[in-house]
């Protein structure tokens, strides 16, 4: 149990800590870096929560791919980051103020939070026995079946991005010359190869 | 949920093994190592010169394109894992609903390769 | 754990043959490479938008759960599907000239309207948070993407980002506020979210709730571009391209208020007295800064975003009565107000729109309100037409606009909230205002440059269609205020 209390502990403070470095890193790069570092340690709180699924899902769908992306995206822009750094202590009231109302916010209503046993019971009603299914297992018995809607329409969502991306960025280049193998392999000699004998002294 | 847990004790033993040993290798070098750093020292020589420029170059728009669509696919096969594991008790619908969503993200697919977004020239 | 049964598919019939349709159609563009690929899947685009129509109908027999609770359908599905899918269409219609002369017509565009019209439908048959969201998803993806369809304009690209970023922002709220609601419920379920707030009902609900609501409500709003949440209206309306526009004016709109209407309604009825008070903010800000800012616009896509947050404010004011606590009847008419209110801003909006597209000297497009002078002169029926939906949009009887206006005074009234159908009232005695002087400009200004006439036969025809029904709704109205009583009934049930 204590060994639970220190994981909680450490991880969480890594996390907040590089949530930090992330806002305040002077290369954009290290930014990402950063943000990597807080999605392991948010993973890891996420084992202690018993959901092992979202812990894998967050390194290799945020991780993998996400970070990449972002990485992809600093490296895109043509932004001289210095200059865009000089606001900073400019907002920073303002910045400080709007995440304070947000903590009053959150310490109002979680304040008064009471989990009703209804509640509980509600939430906990469709899903299989905790401690009898493995997390994974238990998801894959909601999404596929009871939120088959919802895993359609995830699918469509994803559909749309995909045209979207390409709506947005792809480009056809005219004039570019692509290796077409299938032709190379289909070519006969016969057809383009012409064998002629040459006299000498004369040309062809 | 303890049970859980401790299964996941090995990586976390072995985070905290990797993590302890780095920080002491490192720590040791610095303070053990003799270190005088002067101006010509640290500065690159014989094999090296000063960067002209920054190293930060500006990438293509396309690098981009390929990173969202493997962070579709690397989603779509988010989905399977669960699926996987659970398929023996979801039966038919489960199965189906699997193979439709792979329907459309199939069609996609199609998409991307005819408008040759796979290609890079 | 059983084994779910297998779902009941004839009430989603309408939107799968939408997502099997948007997928087949975008084969039917990637494998074909004629020159004629781009108008033949708009046309088929436009014949699917279409046909879901009597699929609609026909399938929805009283209300229709499926999908364990996440989906549901009812005549107030219908009778809103049917006018996003009409403007839907007509927005693919329209487009199709305008995008092949600014040489970006792609057969991706009819596609990515179709996909963002099936997220409509799933939003208008929401029964959960989770399908709620995922349709707001899918439709607000494929509207970020048509915004900045243009994308070698700057602005378009512009509008297709703030539009984005901005959405993502209300996404995220809306997302706080339902997490919320059900970390305090534990249901996300319509049906079942009624009944946890009926069993609290007269002890104070819970703060947590009623924060909840609020960041629901704020979410939904930018949706609808009701103020505050509105700024990013013009500029997106100002970027995008015109039939970009005209559709983000309508369908959008109409899908997220029948959305807002469903859910303040169902699952929140009960907690009225907290909401309403939101509303009528919101819908007296949209009302006022509708009709002040929208004065001093030059551009007319500029004008029409700031029109239609005004509108959007006097729709709100139906949404209000509807959560009056003087009776069940008050309450519909508040309902059925605001749905005549949408039929008509529906024909009014896709009207004057057309017009805007058909506003071109010599080939280029214009947008400043000083270009439509002369317009009397050089094409005397447009700008009769026009000048029909500037008055029908003003609300001078005996057109249609006058009637949606009336529609939602009355209830406004019978629920008590009278400072509000007054405020309604001045408020659009001053956005009179504006669309009187679009119609000076084309009367009484001269100039040189006379309109390109050739005016394409589908165009054409919308602008007849929506100038019948503006003008003579009032000999027959039954079938706008039959369906929206027809719809309202699904909200109440007796």
């Amino acid at each position: 149990m204590i060994l639970q209390a220190i994981a909680f502990w450490v991880f969480a403070s890594i996390t907040v800590a590089a949530a930090v470095m992330v806002i305040s890193a002077k290369n954009p790069v290290h930014s990402v870096l950063f943000l990597i570092l807080a999605f392991f340690n948010a993973a890891g709180l996420f084992v202690l929560l018993g959901a092992e699924f979202l812990a894998m899902i967050l390194i290799v769908v945020y991780v993998g791919a996400v970070a990449v992306l972002f990485l992809f995206v600093v490296m895109m822009l043509d932004i001289n980051f210095a200059e865009l750094r000089q606001g900073f202590l400019q907002y920073l009231p303002i910045g400080l103020l709007v995440g304070l109302v947000l903590l009053v916010e959150l310490a109002v209503v979680v304040g008064g939070w009471v989990i009703s046993t209804d509640a509980t019971a509600r939430a906990t009603a469709k899903m299989p026995a905790v401690d009898q299914v493995p997390n994974t297992d238990a998801l894959g018995q909601l999404i596929f079946t009871h939120y088959l809607y919802l895993f359609q329409g995830a699918g469509l969502v994803l559909l749309v991005a995909m045209i979207g991306a390409i709506v947005l960025t792809h480009r056809s280049r005219p004039g570019v010359r692509k290796q077409n193998i299938s032709d190379q392999l289909a070519r006969d000699p016969k057809e383009t190869i012409e064998i002629r004998k040459v006299q000498s002294g004369s040309g062809i | 949920m303890d049970g859980l847990l401790r299964e996941y004790l090995p990586i976390l033993i072995f985070l905290a093994i990797a993590t302890g040993l780095a920080l002491v290798i490192v720590t040791t070098s610095y303070i053990v190592a003799r270190q005088k750093p002067d101006a010509e020292k640290v500065s690159p020589y014989e094999c090296g010169f000063p960067p002209f420029n920054d190293a930060r170059r500006q990438f293509d728009v396309r690098f981009y394109l390929v990173a969202i669509l493997f962070i579709i696919f690397d989603l779509e096969v988010a989905f399977l894992f669960p699926w996987a594991i659970s398929l023996g008790g979801i039966g038919m619908l489960g199965f189906w609903s699997m193979m439709i969503f792979l329907g459309i993200l199939t069609i996609g697919f199609i998409y991307e390769w005819k408008k040759g977004a796979l290609e890079w020239e | 754990m059983p084994v779910a049964a297998f779902p009941d598919l004839i009430p989603a019939i309408p939107e799968i043959y939408l997502a099997v349709s948007a997928m087949i159609l975008l084969m039917l563009g990637v494998y074909s490479t004629g020159k004629q690929t781009v108008r033949t899947v708009s046309y088929l685009s436009t014949a699917a938008l279409f046909f879901a129509i009597p699929l609609t109908v026909m399938v929805t027999d009283g209300r229709m759960v499926t999908f364990g609770g996440l989906f549901v359908t009812d005549s107030f599905a219908v009778y809103a599907k049917i006018l996003v899918l009409v403007s839907a269409g007509a927005a693919i219609v329209m487009a199709q000239d305008y995008l092949e002369r600014q040489d970006i017509a792609r057969f991706e565009f009819p596609v990515l309207v179709v996909l963002a019209s099936l997220g409509m439908l799933m939003m208008i048959s929401a029964n959960d948070l989770m399908s709620l969201y995922l349709g707001l998803e899918l439709q607000s993806l494929a509207l970020y993407v048509i915004a900045s369809f243009q994308r070698d304009s700057i602005r378009s690209a512009e509008a297709g980002l703030k539009y984005f970023v901005l959405g993502a922002l209300a996404s995220g709220i809306l997302l706080y506020g339902m997490s919320l609601i059900y970390g305090f419920a534990g249901t996300t379920n319509f049906d079942s979210l009624a009944e946890v707030f009926k069993a609290v009902n007269g002890t104070e609900p819970h703060l947590g709730v009623i924060v909840g609501i609020v960041f629901i409500i704020a979410g939904l709003a930018f949706k609808v571009s009701a103020v505050p949440f509105h700024m990013w209206t013009p500029d997106v309306y100002e970027g995008a391209p015109t039939p970009v526009t005209a559709l983000f004016a309508v369908a959008p709109k109409i899908a997220a208020m029948a959305l807002f209407a469903r859910v303040l309604v169902g699952p929140f009825g009960d907690l009225a007295g907290e909401w309403q008070q939101i509303i009528i903010f919101i819908s007296i800000a949209s009302m006022a800064l509708g009709a002040f800012a929208a004065i001093n616009q030059n551009n007319i896509k500029r004008l029409m975003a700031y029109s239609s947050i005004g509108h959007m404010g006097y729709a709100l004011i139906g949404l209000a009565a509807a959560g009056s606590a003087v009776s069940a009847e008050v309450r519909a008419a508040g309902i059925q107000g605001l749905l005549i209110y949408l039929a008509i801003y529906m024909f009014m909006n896709i009207g004057t729109f057309a017009c805007i597209l058909l506003m071109r000297r010599q080939g280029r497009m214009l947008e400043g309100i000083d270009d439509l002078a002369g317009l009397s002169k050089s094409n005397p029926v447009m700008a009769m037409v026009l000048a029909v939906f500037m008055f029908s949009m003003a609300g001078i009887p005996p057109l249609a606009g006058f009637f949606g206006k009336f529609y939602i005074f009355a209830a406004a009234i019978e629920a008590d909230l009278f400072a509000l159908a007054i405020i309604g009232v001045l408020a659009s005695v001053v956005a009179a205002f504006y669309y009187l002087r679009i119609i000076k400009v084309m009367y009484f200004d001269s100039s040189e440059e006379e309109f390109d006439r050739p005016v394409s036969r589908d165009m054409k025809s919308i602008l007849v269609i929506t100038g019948v029904v503006v003008i003579l709704f009032f000999i027959y109205p039954d079938p706008v205020l039959n369906g929206a009583e027809l719809a309202t009934s699904a909200l109440f049930p007796q």
